[in-house]
């Protein structure tokens, strides 16, 4: 995984750790909102291409949230 | 144009709503209850004569001049410590008080030096006043008796003298130095003859006392004898204009006191309804940045980051700026491209430097330099209450019974918000606060905290869950307030998370270091000890738990109830003058004007049918990722408005590959600063004196910045963004800055009422000012809450991702002192350097033994992200594991060492948590040594001729 790759899967994770526990919301669905809201299309182009490679290093909810993400750029 | 005179009423306003009517000299008169019979007189008109009263500070009563005669009262009381009442019929003017206070005036002038024509104070001094108010003509005691006219002068502040020749002991410099400022730096030195003002310790003077040089006591004399050296050099200023302060976000009115068009002294304004007429060291005194010798007054450019610099005309380097941005959206793409607001410039320079990028380069690429601050208080209070704003006014203090700080150090960074906070703490309001340091804030004179939490640094999300928890379990619960304002599902939600064992104070307290008993203390106060009111700074929103904590701080407010009325509240201190405003103002890349998100269609169609442009429904990228995207190759051109990325981002290894991939980078600035030395275009832009626009504080209070001289470099800063915006082709035309802001009020809901007008009229509004509140707003979500039901987020306390161990022992945490401003750009370049010429390392005690080091000594800082080298200072202020300091200083570079981890939601940097490790050392590190060579290269200036020869 690239450095540039690695930073995107933190961020990620971190947003997961947020979002996992609120009980009113679907966490993947917080999580791909929040990305969707907040990161540039070349971050999130490169987070699902992540993911078709394995995605590898992606929490649980998070590796939802970023199929959904590809799902529904 | 001429002075603004403001009237001195001789004592403070009484807030009484009890009404009393007498009668003074003939006049009658209904005041509050409590008004004193000299302030009574000015409201009718009438000026008693006084000496040692001022309506800053409370009566005292030992000039006696101000004396009066009241029907069926023995004797000639003191109008200004003698409240009215009912029926009081009152004479200022008889025979017999003439009679003593000419006689005293005898005494006063007896001595007093008379060199009156060659005197700083001639024409503004109120014993010359008084002299003639009360018709001297003689001096029976005549001037050769024992007098203290040869004392000699205190001139050790770089800013003001001291000369006890003139004083008249009349104390109000030593009472606004206790009522106004809170210092308590000042005291009458001896009794009777020999009675003298006094800096500190007998043996200090006024810059080695505990003196902050705020300016109250030089704004309180009546005479000569505490004057600006400015004033004394340059002389009385013939006119002056009413402005805003450009340093931190509590946005001070001064009036700009000039002659011609030179400065003479800054004067904080009484009208001034965030500062309420006080100043602190930077806004009253450190403006000589403005004319120093460093700044740059013409355009420059250059070919590539090795060569000097060589000056151009402006249009050749507007050319320049959009033929270089023209080729790298065609060679790169459309998103090559952005650019970076700043706090310090006004609504009106960031509106169109957004406008320009969003319009003219056609991506959303532009974010502020609030990223690295506030943008999780945007965030987690947007969640919370629905806007992204503090909720109370600056005046809302004044009727606070428990005041909780968190993350911030007011005296240090906010000063004149301190001093009314620590005002209202002096009258019995409670304190908490919340910091790995003790800061000055948990014990100075006349003030200690309740409560100090001395977290451990990253644990801010556990400790407020910590009190949450204490007052869900113990019953402390505002039933009420959330039953009939939040979300009821949401309360139950995060009532059971927080109710929780891992949640509780003995929990808590293990891992964040501090005692259980401590937590829960605090909490009860909060829960239980009237008007509770929290103010938090930098150290709750820089860290990767940021935006957490914001909301945490927001459910506390809530289960209280402590939100929606005066006194209460959640109230971020911003770090810059216009951190509020440059968030209003549409430069994140996720929203335009007002927090509303770019996706928005009917919303961001309403912009393009003004701007005549397509505009980009994706959000662009934020600061940390153009440094990424950069870094990447796909990134190449920025435009950096007022602001030194270089030396305030973190992890400034990482910036330097940044900024060194781009092809194009165009800084706009007063200095060559850091970022500068990476750039290849620099436009010099103007000081806050020598633009007109508007700031918004943090108590949402959009002020007037008002021209007082002409731009030094021939451009405004939103005449040099226009100017790039027509060389690229996207034309917008305005012919002065209101009419920018009449195209803000335009679009944006919560400015609709804004006017360049309406703030002549009212002196400044709070948003949202519109059509439901005219004259804007000074408390939010009275009766509800912006987005319905006030909303609680479970705040799962995620430890931070920077450890510390064996090679990384210690936890650095960054901050701020009073005499130095960010960066240090401007008060590096002012006389403060008097107090603060470098950054040091606070260090405990216990850490210092067991690395050997000793006060003064270099020390190694070290961390994952780099190395850097300090002086170190030994302190218990700190805990033992932490060490602590400031980045002011580009010689230190204390970014060299932060990491580039960041707030989960915003990408705020966690500046304040950082694992390094501290040894003794010898001098600056070999990255410093290369750095300053590399700075020194890089600033080179080509002489005219040879930049002829070059472009030959």
């Amino acid at each position: 995984m690239s450095s540039y790759d690695g930073k995107l899967v933190m961020m990620a994770n971190q947003i997961g750790r947020f979002y996992g526990p609120q009980k009113q919301v679907d966490p993947a669905t917080a999580i791909a909102t929040h990305i969707r809201k907040f990161w540039d299309p070349r971050m999130r182009a490169a987070i699902v291409a992540h993911l078709d490679q394995g995605g590898v290093g992606l929490d649980p909810p998070v590796h939802k949230a970023v199929e959904r993400l590809k799902a529904a750029p | 144009m001429s002075l603004v005179h403001e009237t001195d009423y001789g004592t403070p306003v009484s807030k009484s709503t009890e009404r009393v009517t007498l009668t003074i000299d003939g006049q009658q008169v209904t005041v509050p209850a409590g008004t004193s019979i000299m302030r009574a007189a000015m409201d009718t008109g009438i000026q008693v004569p006084k000496l040692c009263a001022t309506d800053s500070v409370d009566a005292f009563g030992s000039c006696r001049l101000c004396l009066v005669e009241i029907q069926g009262r023995a004797g000639t009381p003191a109008s200004c410590t003698t409240p009215v009442a009912p029926g009081m019929v009152v004479s200022t003017q008889t025979d017999r008080l003439k009679k003593i206070r000419k006689g005293v005036m005898e005494l006063y002038i007896s001595d007093h030096p008379l060199d009156c024509l060659t005197c700083a104070a001639n024409g503004d001094c109120e014993l010359q006043d008084m002299a003639g108010a009360v018709g001297l003509r003689d001096v029976r005691y005549g001037y050769n008796g024992e007098n203290h006219t040869r004392q000699e002068k205190d001139e050790s502040n770089p800013y003001f003298t001291y000369d006890p020749s003139k004083c008249i002991v009349c104390s109000r410099c030593v009472r606004a130095c206790e009522e106004v400022q809170g210092t308590f730096a000042l005291t009458i030195q001896g009794r009777g003859f020999e009675s003298k003002v006094s800096p500190g310790a007998s043996f200090d003077d006024f810059l080695s006392s505990e003196c902050v040089s705020c300016g109250a006591c030089v704004q309180a004399c009546p005479t000569a004898t505490l004057s600006e050296k400015s004033l004394i050099e340059i002389g009385q200023p013939e006119h002056s204009v009413v402005t805003t302060c450009a340093y931190c976000g509590v946005g001070c009115s001064f009036k700009a006191e000039m002659r011609g068009e030179e400065l003479v002294r800054m004067v904080p304004y009484k009208d001034g309804k965030a500062n309420r007429g006080h100043s602190c060291v930077k806004g009253r005194f450190a403006w000589g940045y403005a004319h120093h010798k460093e700044r740059i007054l013409k355009p420059m450019m250059r070919e590539s980051i090795d060569q000097p610099w060589r000056e151009v005309s402006w249009d050749e380097a507007i050319d320049r700026v959009a033929s270089e941005f023209k080729r790298l959206q065609q060679k790169h793409g459309r998103l090559a491209i952005g650019g970076i607001t700043s706090s310090r410039c006004t609504n009106e320079e960031v509106y169109v430097v957004q406008k320009l990028i969003r319009g003219g380069f056609g991506n959303n690429n532009v974010d502020t330099c609030a990223r690295v601050c506030h943008s999780p208080t945007g965030f987690g209070l947007s969640q919370a209450f629905g806007t992204s704003a503090g909720t109370q006014d600056f005046d809302s203090v004044e009727e606070s019974d428990v005041i909780v700080v968190i993350g911030a150090n007011p005296p240090d960074a906010h000063p004149v918000f301190a001093s009314r906070m620590k005002k209202r703490l002096r009258q019995g309001a409670r304190l908490i606060v919340i910091d790995p340091r003790r800061t000055s804030l948990v014990k100075s004179a006349h003030i200690e905290a309740d409560y100090h939490l001395p977290l451990r640094p990253g644990t801010n999300a556990a400790i407020l869950n910590a009190l949450a928890h204490t007052i869900v379990t113990e019953g402390l619960v505002n039933e009420a307030f959330v039953r009939e304002h939040c979300d009821r599902d949401a309360f139950e939600a995060w009532a059971e998370f927080v109710a929780q064992p891992q949640n509780s104070p003995e929990t808590v307290g293990l891992l964040a270091g501090v005692d259980p008993a401590a937590i829960r203390g605090a909490a009860r106060l909060y829960a239980t000890g009237g008007n509770g009111a929290i103010y938090y700074g930098l150290g709750v929103t820089e860290h990767s738990q940021g935006t957490t904590t914001v909301m945490a701080i927001a459910n506390l407010a809530m289960v209280t109830g402590n939100i929606g009325r005066k006194g209460v509240g959640v109230n971020p201190l911003r770090g810059q003058n216009n951190v509020q405003g440059s968030c209003d103002m549409g430069s994140f890349p996720h929203e335009l004007t007002g927090y509303r998100h770019i996706s928005d269609d009917a919303m961001r169609e309403t912009f393009e049918v003004l701007w005549g442009r397509k505009l980009d429904n994706e959000p662009g990228l934020r600061i940390p990722n153009m440094f990424d995207e950069a870094i990447e190759g796909r990134y190449k051109g920025l435009y950096v408005q007022g602001e030194d990325i270089l030396q305030s981002d973190p992890n400034t290894a990482h910036v330097v590959k940044a900024l060194s991939s781009m092809e194009c980078v165009v800084v706009q600035d007063l200095f060559l600063n850091e970022t500068a030395n990476y750039a290849h275009v620099f436009l010099p832009g103007a000081t806050f004196l020598e633009k007109d626009g508007t700031f918004t504080n943090a108590e949402r209070r959009i002020n007037r910045v008002r021209k007082v001289m002409t731009p030094k470099t021939g451009m405004g800063d939103w005449e040099i963004t226009i100017a790039i915006a027509k060389a690229m082709g996207f034309d917008m035309h305005y012919d002065h800055p209101s009419q920018i802001m009449d195209e803000i009020a335009r679009m944006t809901p919560t400015f609709a009422g804004v006017s360049y007008d309406l703030l002549e009229r009212e002196g400044s509004v709070q948003w949202p000012c519109n059509a439901k509140a005219p004259l804007g707003t000074p408390v939010m979500h009275i009766g509800g809450f912006v987005r319905g039901k006030g909303n609680f987020l479970i705040t799962e306390y995620v430890p931070t991702d920077e450890k510390t161990g064996p090679r990384f022992p210690l936890l650095l945490t960054t901050g701020r002192i009073l005499s130095q401003y960010n960066v240090g750009a401007q008060t590096r370049r002012t006389a403060n350097v008097a107090w603060h010429k470098e950054d040091v390392l606070e260090i405990h005690p216990h850490d210092a033994e067991q690395r050997g080091v000793r006060e003064g000594d270099w020390v190694r800082l070290q961390s994952r992200a780099g190395e850097t080298a300090l002086r170190a200072t030994i302190t218990d202020r700190v805990a033992p594991g932490v060490v602590y300091t400031t980045f002011h200083h580009p010689d230190t570079q204390a970014n060299v060492i932060t990491t580039d981890f960041s707030d989960w939601a915003t990408n705020c940097p966690e500046y304040k948590v950082t694992a390094v490790q501290v040894s003794p050392s010898n001098g600056p590190s070999e990255w410093q040594r290369e750095y300053n060579a590399q700075a020194e290269h890089s600033r080179r200036i080509a002489a005219p001729n040879s930049a002829k020869i070059a472009a030959e």
